[in-house]
């Protein structure tokens, strides 16, 4: 079974609930796919056994052979590539850049010359271990690197279908939640009671129902803010899976990097309370 | 014209809260929400909507079954894994590169623009705002971000605005790149916890990277003394000037669910908290 966690807006608590329910369940492989601000690892803080760098394919131009035609650039779909070419006075030039490039392969197929080739460009690294019982897998992007989703794809290239893996997406509704979640049999959305989080649940609820995946809620911090979430839910029939209540104490630990089941172990009955109703949700 | 951008890498730091406090305090300014995935600002700002724009970016390829005899050609290229068994485009996959389309010996595939989403010029009582929409599941959010900055640099040089003032989104990727390029400074808003720590720090990194200066602020900073005097610290070390401490307090709370921004619905300590961030902020 594979498990997403969720949320439009970033801050209800998405880590917490993927953290404290991977601690709650047995056999769990654990993914942080929030690859821009991975954070899972600062509370379950896992022993890391080994690391690997994740590399993206750009093209390298082979300047002796260019002719400058021009055909990488007309069909390079994200203006990744520019050629001047060669005038009475000056030479020609050829410049790639690797922001801006996604990968496709598309320039380096269509080079009348042969003149592309494709190297890799670091983009991030994995890192694999364990944290307790809890095996553990996350993705970390390099500072000042633009895209995630090939390094999301790439962290969950490490699944282990053999055990409930619970994968903490990024926050937002766009590519790289597409990314994470894609692939899974239940996603979990987290929310907290406020107008902004009703407003970014609706969103996430949207992609959901896009992608045609079954979901349900978490309402984070359930008793601070409205009961606007709670009418929205029940109006849409979204199965409600959990209510955390606002308790300084978890917000304390989670500030220090603290699951709050370890403290607070009656949570854990909860959350395989919510577990089973995955399953049931999920033999439908 | 100051261009300032409201950041903090994680998500929920009260980031937009704090926007929209800077709205009330700020004048003649243009603010924008580059939160472009999960929009909040116009929750606070209640904008009446004057313009309404489409935008379109990128493209997804469309085979044609009549035209499509099978071969295989564009599931053997397509890096995306966006074609089907079936050939069917799978829209989420595609990235839109056309290199199945550049393949395809039966000429049945072609590449449809896509309708990435929507933004908007609006009225407020704070003054205009520029606001978007992205799609639902679409991707280019750099490139909507991009534009609604443009738009909203073009609006205040026409009306002389002394400031642009951004809510940016969460993360360090490519939307977060285009909202911090060119601003004269990012304002960093960070929660005393150790995920709050870290991810200010790979934000601090990013900005850096494009050397843009930075200050901060430290919300709820009362629910861990310890984890605000280490970010206190670390600022230290960077020369990043701390400018404000915001306290926790449930009132704040009640301000968004009243569609408020907390300089008007609170008074007291926050409220003069506030008041001087926007005197530390000010360039
Ligand atoms: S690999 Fe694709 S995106 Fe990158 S430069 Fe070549 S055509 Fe452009
Ligand atoms: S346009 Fe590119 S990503 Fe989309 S289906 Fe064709 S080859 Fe795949």
């Amino acid at each position: 079974m594979i498990i997403s966690i969720a949320s439009g807006k970033g801050g209800t608590g998405k880590t917490t609930v993927a953290v404290n329910l991977a601690l709650s369940l047995k056999n769990v492989q654990f993914l942080d796919c929030d690859v821009e601000e991975p954070n899972a690892h600062l509370f379950l803080k896992p022993r890391i056994a080994s690391q690997l760098k994740v590399h993206v394919p750009v093209p390298e131009i082979d300047e002796a052979r260019c002719t400058y035609c021009g055909r990488c650039r007309e069909v390079c779909a994200y203006h990744a590539i520019a050629v001047l070419p060669p005038g009475p006075a000056k030479e020609g030039s050829i410049l790639v850049f690797p922001h801006l490039c996604h990968g496709c392969g598309t320039c380096s197929l269509f080079c009348p010359s042969k003149a592309i080739r494709e190297v890799d460009k670091e983009i991030g690294l994995i890192e694999i271990g364990d944290a307790g019982p809890v095996s553990f897998i996350h993705g970390c992007l390099n500072v000042g690197e633009a895209m995630s989703p090939p390094l999301i794809r790439q962290v969950k290239n490490y699944m282990n279908p053999t055990k409930t893996v619970i994968i903490d997406a990024p926050p937002g509704t766009s590519c790289p939640v597409i990314a994470a979640v894609k692939g899974s049999d239940f996603c979990l959305l987290v929310t907290e009671p406020t107008p902004f989080g009703l407003n970014d649940l609706i969103l996430a609820v949207e992609v959901l129902r896009k992608l045609s995946m079954p979901f349900g809620v978490v309402i984070n911090r359930a008793d601070i803010g409205d009961d606007k979430v709670e009418t929205y839910c029940r109006e849409q029939n979204i199965l409600v899976l959990m209510r955390i209540p606002f308790d300084r104490r978890i917000a304390e630990l989670y500030s220090s990097g603290i699951p709050f089941v370890l403290e607070k172990t009656e949570y854990r009955g909860q959350f395989n309370a919510a577990f089973n109703l995955i399953k049931q949700e999920t033999a439908k | 014209m100051k261009t300032i951008v409201v950041i903090s890498g994680k998500g929920g730091t009260g980031k937009t809260v704090v926007t929209g406090s800077l709205a009330a305090l700020a004048k003649n300014k243009v603010m924008v929400d580059c939160d472009v995935d999960a929009a909040d600002l116009h929750l606070l700002l209640h904008p009446r909507i004057i313009e309404r724009h489409e935008f379109r970016s990128g493209h997804t390829a469309a085979i044609d079954g009549d035209l499509c005899k099978k071969c295989g050609r564009c599931l053997a290229v397509c890096r995306f894994d966006a074609i089907k068994p079936d050939f069917s485009v799978e829209s989420f996959s595609c990235e839109g590169c056309g290199l199945c389309s550049l393949v395809c010996p039966h000429g049945a595939i072609h590449m449809q623009e896509n309708v990435a989403g929507e933004w908007f010029v609006s009225d407020t009582s704070y003054g205009p705002f520029v606001h978007a929409k992205l799609g639902i599941a679409e991707e280019n959010s750099g490139k909507l971000v991009a534009k609604i900055r443009q738009v909203a640099k073009e609006l205040g040089e026409k009306n002389r605005a002394d400031y642009v003032i951004v809510d940016g989104p969460p993360g360090i990727g490519c939307p977060v790149i285009a909202s911090l390029s060119g601003v004269d400074c990012a304002l960093i808003v960070t929660e005393p916890t150790l995920s709050g720590i870290h991810d200010a720090q790979r934000v601090i990194d990013v900005a850096g990277h494009f050397h843009i200066p930075v200050k901060l602020v430290v919300n709820k900073h009362d629910l861990n003394h310890g984890m605000t005097s280490r970010i206190e610290a670390f600022c230290r070390e960077q020369n990043i000037p701390v400018i404000g401490k915001i306290a926790f307090d449930k009132t704040v709370v009640a301000s968004m669910v009243e569609g408020k921004t907390i300089v008007e619905h609170v008074s007291g300590a926050i409220k003069e908290e506030l008041c001087k961030i926007w005197e530390g902020l000010k360039i």
